[in-house]
């Protein structure tokens, strides 16, 4: 029973002792050690939750990016259209002007050709009437050369013009 | 990896004891050697001299050396050599009450019991005390603050934990918060870690803070009492129930001091019992409330003493084996080197866990007596709201509401 009993004397040095611990550590160990445990968490907590944000304003800016970029291609590729559209517009409205001009020239030079054709018949039959006559008269010249014959041949028309 | 260092270094530890093990052996085999081969020679003398000590040299008395190791002792005794006990005489300081006088001298006056000093002699019992003159009446009549073993060896281990924990806190503060812990500062962190995560905050809430210190305190303060015990030659401290008492004395004040309206009028009031009931029930509230430091005291006294006289015992058998026949001794040897390795091993853990257990208890204790008021509060008119827009129902507390 004797070891059931707590001696006074040890009971009190392990008070003063153990409150002497107690004071001197809490004033110099426990609080320190304690606010720095807090501070480190809370400091990781605010990390994590930095580079979560981060993440996530990176993604947002890749995102905004990348729909940037898509709205650059679709631009580059409605203005290569439009580009494209002009281009051929211009060319078939060049196409037209060319044809109807070369219709008209075509036709100014058919009508050209029509008309000189036409003078050229024209001359070609003066010539030939001019030759007639020449001939005629040599020939007229030639049968009535003689007064019997310009006699018979007036006598001849007078028949005619009887007859008539 | 903070972890994988700390378990490293309770491999260092488990791996120092069990390399003291065999020099506890050999200190006590010097034990051995005398007891084995008495000359007569030596009876004699130690009859004539030591009187009720010569009895005991016929044999190995195992309940002396366990006695002597457990209780208390002026010396710090460390073994003998050819019957001379190679020990510190520790400072005697007795406040005498006969004479009024507080007397302080060294042990080294008593010559290991045999001499009487300014009257005082000492009287070894199951503990070793000392009293004054032969009178029954006046011999006792003294208080012994004495700088015992226990006393020493408690300075010893309140040193170490000074200077580990303010280098500890240095660093803290030398490398910054953000910084990641190295060394020592490594080893504790996790423990310092877990008595907040698993002892202050489940047990105590948002008032943890404020309790922190004591708790971290009193867990280390036990822990490394508790491993210095365990060293060969180490007292036994945290097994001494005025060690314990005085112990469970502090965490019992500050639990009285912080309960609050709500925990004394839960016990000297319980709410919703019925008047017969409560003549019952508050008395033994009452009785409870006194068992919990007893319950802490008890707990950690037992403990650290049972593993301390287990070891010893696996020790003694030995010598009580050797007493019998010297075959029988050296054939004992691995076997019982084994158990007290295996017992080593398990009071490290005991260390700890005991620590732990009374820290945990501590902050339960606490944790009652700060408790807020809660669910079974509901029953109180003052506690039940209502909403008059929706006719919705809600019980609330100080620091819930919660829809019916």
């Amino acid at each position: 029973m004797e070891l059931l009993t707590p001696d006074l004397g040890l009971f009190v040095w392990t008070l003063i002792a153990f409150l002497a611990v107690f004071f001197i550590l809490r004033k110099f160990a426990w609080g320190p050690i304690l606010k720095s445990l807090n501070e480190r968490e809370t400091g990781i907590a605010e990390s994590i939750a930095t580079a979560d944000r981060v993440r996530k304003e990176m993604a947002d800016l890749k995102n905004e990016n990348e729909k940037l970029m898509m709205q650059a291609r679709e631009e580059r590729a409605a203005m290569l259209k439009e580009a494209k559209e002009t281009r051929d517009k211009i060319v078939n409205e060049a196409k037209d002007v060319a044809k109807v001009e070369a219709n008209k020239i075509i036709a100014d030079a058919q009508v050209q050709i029509q008309q000189q054709k036409m003078a050229a018949l024209t001359e070609v039959k003066n010539e030939i009437g001019n030759l007639a006559i020449e001939v005629a008269e040599k020939v007229l010249r030639k049968q009535l050369s003689t007064d019997d014959a310009q006699s018979h041949y007036a006598n001849l028309l007078a028949e005619e013009v009887k007859l008539n | 990896m903070s972890f994988r260092r700390f378990f490293s270094f309770l491999i260092l530890t488990f791996a120092l004891f069990s390399v003291s093990v065999p020099s506890f052996a050999q200190e006590a085999s010097s034990h051995e050697k005398e007891d084995m081969a008495p000359h007569n020679a030596d009876v004699t003398e130690a009859g004539a001299e030591h009187g009720a000590h010569g009895e005991k040299k016929k044999g190995f008395d195992a309940s002396e050396v366990i006695f002597g190791h457990i209780g208390d002792s002026h010396y710090w005794h460390f073994f003998d050599v050819n019957e001379h006990p190679v020990a510190i005489a520790l400072p005697v300081m007795v406040y005498n009450k006969n004479t009024g006088s507080f007397d302080v001298f060294s042990a080294s006056k008593f010559e290991h019991g045999h001499a009487e000093h300014m009257g005082y002699h000492l009287e070894h019992g199951m503990k070793e005390k000392i009293v004054y003159g032969n009178d029954p009446a006046t011999k006792n009549n003294l208080i012994d603050f004495s700088i015992t073993k226990n006393v020493l060896s408690m300075i010893i281990s309140v040193v170490l934990l000074l200077w580990i924990m303010t280098s500890v806190a240095k660093k803290y503060k030398k490398n910054g918060t953000m910084t990641a812990p190295t060394g020592f500062q490594n080893a504790l962190e996790p423990v310092i870690g877990f008595i907040r995560d698993e002892v202050g905050k489940p047990n105590l809430g948002h008032k943890y803070m404020r309790y922190m210190p004591l708790l971290l305190t009193i867990f280390f303060f036990i822990w490394i009492n508790n491993l210095l015990g365990l060293l060969p030659g180490g007292a036994n401290f945290t097994g001494n129930i005025a060690v314990t008492a005085c112990l469970a004395v502090v965490s019992f004040l500050v639990m009285i001091f912080s309960g609050n309206k709500h925990f004394w009028g839960h016990l000297f009031n319980p709410p919703g019992v019925p008047l017969g009931v409560k003549f019952l029930l508050v008395p033994i509230e009452i009785i409870s409330l006194f068992i919990k430091p007893v319950a802490l005291m008890i707990r950690l006294f037992a403990n650290i003493l049972a593993g301390h006289i287990v070891i010893l015992s696996v020790i003694s058998m030995i010598f009580i084996f050797g007493a019998l026949s010297k075959v029988a001794g050296w054939g004992f040897v691995p076997v019982s080197l084994a158990f007290s390795i295996f017992m080593f091993f398990l009071e490290l853990l005991v260390a700890a866990i005991q620590a732990f257990i009374f820290t945990n208890l501590t902050a339960v204790f606490i944790g009652q007596a700060v408790e807020e008021a809660h669910h079974h509060d509901y029953e109180h008119e003052e506690y039940h709201k209502e909403n008059p827009a929706t006719g919705q129902g809600y019980n609330v507390s100080e620091d819930e509401i919660i829809a019916l």
